[in-house]
């Protein structure tokens, strides 16, 4: 079920558009952040129904974009470290294998207590200060590997 | 230089409304709304201004192109899916200065007609789409956006859409289609979106920077903005600098500014004693140019002329530590990730040329594969639905033409040259 606050974002996202099948982004995001991180198939019928659109249509939009994560729940902080040629010139692949070394995983994998989830990703527009990556909703930037330690600590 | 798109960053608290207005904001809309709409769109095709976004069409000639019937709903997106690596320009403006974009917005949705705006962001921009949201309602708050605009017989509101992940949504007709809730996969052209656009209504679409442009133009005049830079590519142009220089950022210069200039001037030089090896002049899609070129001037046309191209204004500098394969291969696996799957050739062309360079920059290449490369790339350019496709060959096209010798290299010695 989508909690009272999800339903509230997607009927503001209504008003934004002349057809309520605009609003299945917003929708999407707000039952994303609702299971703290992925989407389960009872959301995406769920908006199906509100949104008067058919459930593998609902489906099918989420599957195109990347950020929505399908039955892959990630752990409390998701950590997106891009690897795209900016961040690559400056050692982005040395980070990422440093950061599997310290979390004890590799990437695309989840620590054993739900707390990390290590992804790379490509480019996420933060080219002058990379190398970067994005924890959750925020960047962190000009990356070395002391910074790196410094940012996972400083973790709850 | 004088800066007009960047002028209010690094200023502290640029993002409110009340420091834009300090600063002189919001004058330009006011003397527009005096203005007939048709003089505003003569005043942007006079400037010459050119689109930002990449395929650099003459933004006031688009703006014309949108019926004259006033009871046609029309509308106003900007794209703000900024999503070409090496590009961060639309960012830096919307995190620090969003009411420019706004007062930019305002005056094109007057020009056009418009009454409704879309600012398309992309996903990962969570804390640029805070500071938008936040400055929309600082304009609502004011009577700028909303009713009868700054007192006049002109309504307009702007929303935010928010991306999720897909660079495809940066081609204009994607776009619209994932406003409209379905996949973003590109249109059928035509019909432009001039004339059926979003709900099938006419629409312009416009990229941040382009729009950021506007309300000097108004401001300063049409001759201001076309005597700056080449005749053909005037005004100022945000150019988004990173790799390996000492100074990487955004730097606002007037177009035409060469490559040694920006780098070697304004970014400080070479981030270490290597000497450069190769840049990228335009996002990842733009083909490099060599260390002879340095003296190529950075606008549409004198970069057409190279067989390269501006596209966003990304410059990204290699040194000589820089691995040629490593890069293709690199900028290739972008673009075959990023292929939305309407088309077979992009569609199972570019994870092709992924899977070939993979194994030849990981020491597994076999003879033959440059050559494999050559023919997929023809098999795809010119014959995929969008330019996405395009992009991926023109990149690796640009590597091969002036590194070949270190394809075969990893080819024949099962490890890089450069490294």
């Amino acid at each position: 079920m989508l909690s009272e606050e999800a339903k509230k974002e997607i009927e503001k996202a209504l008003r934004k558009y002349p057809n309520k099948r605009s609003a299945v982004m917003d929708a999407l995001r707000s039952a994303q952040k609702d299971r703290g991180g992925h989407l389960e198939k009872a959301d995406m019928d769920e908006i199906a129904v509100i949104l008067e659109m058919n459930p593998v249509e609902v489906n099918a939009a989420a599957a195109f974009y990347t950020m929505y994560n399908i039955d892959k729940p990630v752990g409390k902080y998701h950590i997106q470290v891009c690897r795209n040629i900016s961040c690559s010139l400056l050692g982005a692949e040395h980070l990422i294998k440093h950061m599997e070394r310290t979390l004890n995983i590799k990437t695309g994998e989840t620590t054993a207590d739900k707390k990390f989830t290590l992804s790379t990703v490509e480019c996420l527009g933060s080219c002058g200060t990379a190398p970067m990556m994005q924890i959750n909703d925020d960047y962190h930037e000009n990356l070395d590997e002391a910074k790196v330690e410094e940012i996972l600590k400083g973790l709850e | 230089m004088e800066q007009v798109i960047l002028k209010n960053l690094g200023k502290p608290d640029s993002h409110k409304l009340e420091n834009y207005v300090a600063n002189g904001g919001y004058k330009a809309i006011q003397d527009a709304l005096k203005m007939r709409p048709d003089n505003i769109v003569q005043m942007v095709k006079d400037s010459g201004l050119r689109g930002r976004g990449g395929a650099g069409f003459s933004t006031g000639l688009k703006w014309s192109f949108i019926p004259k019937d006033p009871t046609i709903q029309k509308y106003l997106c900007c794209n703000a899916d900024e999503g070409e690596p090496g590009t961060y320009k639309d960012r830096g403006i919307m995190d620090n200065d969003p009411h420019i974009l706004l007062e930019g917005m305002m005056i094109t949705s007057y020009a056009i007609g418009a009454s409704v705006g879309y600012i398309y962001i992309r996903g990962e921009f969570v804390f640029g789409a805070k500071r938008l949201e936040a400055a929309i309602d600082e304009a609502y708050a004011k009577g700028y956006l909303g009713k009868n605009i700054f007192g006049s017989n002109f309504s307009l509101d702007i929303y935010i859409h928010r991306g999720f992940g897909a660079y495809i949504c940066g081609e204009e007709t994607a776009l619209l289609e994932s406003i409209e809730g379905l996949r973003a996969q590109p249109r059928k052209k035509p019909p432009f979106p001039a004339l059926a656009g979003l709900y099938g209504k006419p629409t312009v679409i416009n990229n941040v920077e382009t729009l950021a442009c506007i309300p000097a133009i108004i401001e300063k005049g049409p001759e201001w903005f076309s005597k700056m830079g080449p005749e053909k590519s005037p005004g100022p142009k945000i150019f988004c600098v990173s790799g390996h220089v000492k100074k990487p950022g955004l730097y606002e210069l007037p177009m035409g500014t060469t490559v040694r200039d920006l780098i070697f001037n304004h970014c400080g030089g070479m981030l270490t004693d290597k000497p450069l090896k190769a840049v990228i002049p335009g996002g990842v899609s733009a083909p490099l140019l060599t260390a002879r070129e340095l003296d190529t001037a950075l606008d549409f046309d004198s970069l057409a002329a190279k067989g390269s191209m501006l596209g966003s204004g990304a410059v990204i500098v290699m040194d000589e530590s820089a691995c040629m394969v490593k890069s293709a291969y690199i900028i290739n696996r972008f673009f075959s990730h990023e292929s939305c799957g309407k088309c077979t050739p992009c569609r199972d062309g570019t994870p092709w040329l992924t899977r070939v360079l993979k194994r030849i920059e990981h020491g597994e290449g076999r003879p033959g594969d440059i050559e494999l490369l050559e023919s997929l790339c023809t098999n795809i350019f010119g014959r995929t639905f969008c330019p996405l496709g395009d992009g991926a060959v023109m990149a690796l096209r640009g590597h091969l033409k002036n590194f070949r010798d270190e394809f075969q290299f990893h080819i024949d010695h099962k490890r890089c040259m450069a490294q």
